[in-house]
């Protein structure tokens, strides 16, 4: 059984009206944004739906928008059975970064929103052990954020200006 | 109910604590695992990892897409190759570079390999955890042969930086084709007397058939993919389901095991060699009726020029100098690309906004992923079971931690 795209969609808007928005397919992938308040209810209906059954969740991560100062959380869902893909993306404010875990569906989601938590400081509301995982526990800063540099900026013995680092 | 019991008032502890890592050799990398005991079982497990954090997203982002291959290498560096292959398939489906049919079958060959050489580690070591020593060194020698092939080709063993963005840096040359043809005929015989020693051993059975065991439905929740997942009965291969390289040419089948357990991941593994064994033997016959001298698409300005041609060639000139120093602007574009590793699907998450280097770049490591169920396997079961367990997940430092 297959999946339409357009049909998905179609049944997507009528299920959850204004709260899903933007929907495109870069390289083929369905992508859509959302809302905070609505995540977790989206993952939900798709999971739990017996046509499309996304019941893998593939990858969660975040990424930095500095200039509009967000942060966006990704989510890859993946139906095994429909051989279909999606990607769900929720901007949160840099100033509020709380958004549902999705642990509550998906224990895969247990590391993947610790490890968007320490290097973006996405703050996962309900996880049951949202601490670092890969930095060191007394680390202060979340590094992916783009306001930090990749190296000390006050090394002098190090010009790359010729390379662009 | 813990078998030592104290009085209320006791500073003592009814169960033992016991730092299982950072460097132990069961562990098989640096990760650790603070287990709390109650004599020979485990009670509770907690997994500490990043002990080899190395920041590769970070550094991915202020790097140009050529640098970044390296990077890639230690991820899981039993089968580097493979994620060569897939950051540079990323890279292609961003540029909609579309490979020459010799380059896909160059890439399956190596892919193959190096998928070889991953199921080869794990299985080995598996042996070796359950008390079995002789296995590992079979198949370490043919490891080599399989690194020897590797070197052949690129020059290096292990964090091979295999190939470019387009295809090869070179074609394979005579010696490397022999070697994999000897590798594809005494491979097979090495293979066929480990699994003696192996498969029907008592010995070995005692200690994997029912360990570490999980269930069709828990491996899909907690996000297993790879060998871990297909052991639990789902067939699911990033080959066959989103096929890239041109697999969908190929004839193979996609083993499955039924209890989820570590003797259904070692024969899962046991019967992947084999079938990666058949996919070599059919690229190879395929590259052969290819046109000979083929080893990169045609995209000059992503493509490194030949080096005589930098010295005498005004546009190879800049082109060289461009993609050396970075100055290559990407188009934008956000993808995701999945490629099957040894432990699973491999994926790639890449958003550029033009420029020099990815905006953002996420790895899916499978490892990472798949780590995460081990408190919950250990927890009830023996310290030497859990093991045996941690094992035949094939945990790679590396991967887990990026």
């Amino acid at each position: 059984m297959a999946i339409a795209t357009e049909n998905l969609i179609a049944d997507l808007q009528s299920t959850f009206g204004t709260a899903l928005s933007n929907f495109e397919q870069p390289y083929g992938l369905l992508t859509f944004q959302t809302n905070k308040d609505s995540i977790i209810q989206v993952l939900k209906y798709l999971n739990e739906n017996e046509t499309y059954r996304f019941r893998f969740l593939t990858d969660v991560c975040a990424v930095h928008y500095p200039t509009t100062k967000e942060l966006a959380v990704i989510y890859h869902v993946q139906s095994m059975e429909n051989n279909f893909r999606l990607r769900i993306k929720v901007f949160i404010p840099e100033s509020n970064p709380k958004i549902p875990t999705a642990t509550v569906l998906y224990e895969s989601a247990n590391w993947q929103e610790r490890e968007t938590y320490d290097f973006f400081g996405v703050i996962f509301e309900g996880h049951p052990n949202l601490v670092r995982i890969l930095n060191v526990d007394d680390m202060v800063a979340f590094p992916m954020r783009k306001e930090h540099p990749l190296e000390d900026p006050n090394r002098i013995d190090k010009n790359d200006t010729y390379f662009g680092r | 109910m813990a078998h030592i019991q104290l009085d209320s008032d006791s500073l003592e502890k009814e169960t033992t604590t016991l730092n299982l890592g950072p460097t132990h050799p069961a562990t098989h990398g640096v990760f650790q695992n603070v287990l709390e005991m109650d004599g020979e079982r485990i009670v509770s497990a907690v997994s500490t990892i990043g002990y080899i954090h190395r920041a590769f997203e970070k550094i991915a982002e202020h790097r140009p897409y050529y640098q970044i291959t390296p990077l890639t290498d230690r991820l899981n560096y039993c089968s580097s190759p493979i994620n060569n292959f897939g950051w540079h398939l990323t890279v292609e489906k961003l540029l909609n570079i579309e490979t020459p049919k010799r380059v896909d079958y160059m890439r399956i060959i190596i892919m193959e390999l190096a998928r070889i050489s991953d199921h080869l580690i794990c299985n080995g070591i598996l042996g070796v955890d359950t008390g079995a020593f002789t296995g590992f060194l079979y198949l370490m020698q043919e490891r080599e042969n399989i690194y020897e092939i590797y070197e052949e080709i690129c020059g290096a063993r292990l964090t091979t930086n295999f190939g470019r963005v387009g295809g090869f840096e070179r074609d394979f040359n005579d010696i490397a084709i022999l070697k994999i043809k000897k590798f594809l005929t005494t491979f097979p015989k090495v293979m066929k007397s480990f699994e003696e020693l192996f498969n029907r051993n008592r010995i070995f059975i005692d200690r994997t058939v029912g360990v570490g065991a999980i269930s069709a439905e828990k491996a899909l929740n907690y996000g297993f993919t790879g060998p871990c997942l297909r052991a639990t009965g789902i067939d699911y291969d990033v080959r066959t389901a989103n096929p890239y390289s041109s697999y969908n040419e190929f004839d193979f089948e996609i083993p499955v095991g039924t209890n989820g357990d570590t003797y259904d991941r070692y024969m899962v593994r046991n019967e992947e060699i084999w079938q990666s064994l058949r996919l070599i033997e059919q690229a190879l016959a395929k590259m052969e009726k290819e046109p000979k001298g083929i080893f990169h698409a045609d995209v000059p300005a992503y493509y490194l020029p030949e080096k005589q041609d930098v010295y005498a060639n005004m546009e190879a000139l800049i082109y060289h100098f461009k993609i050396v120093m970075g100055e290559v602007d990407m188009p934008k574009g956000e993808l995701y690309h999945a490629v099957e590793g040894g432990n699973g699907e491999l994926g790639f998450y890449l958003i550029s906004e033009g420029g020099r280097s990815p905006y953002r770049l996420h790895f899916r490591r499978p490892c990472f992923i798949i780590y995460q169920a081990f408190a919950e396997i250990a927890k009830g079961s023996l310290l030497s079971d859990a093991i045996v367990t941690m094992s035949s997940l094939n945990v790679i430092a590396g991967e887990l931690d990026a």
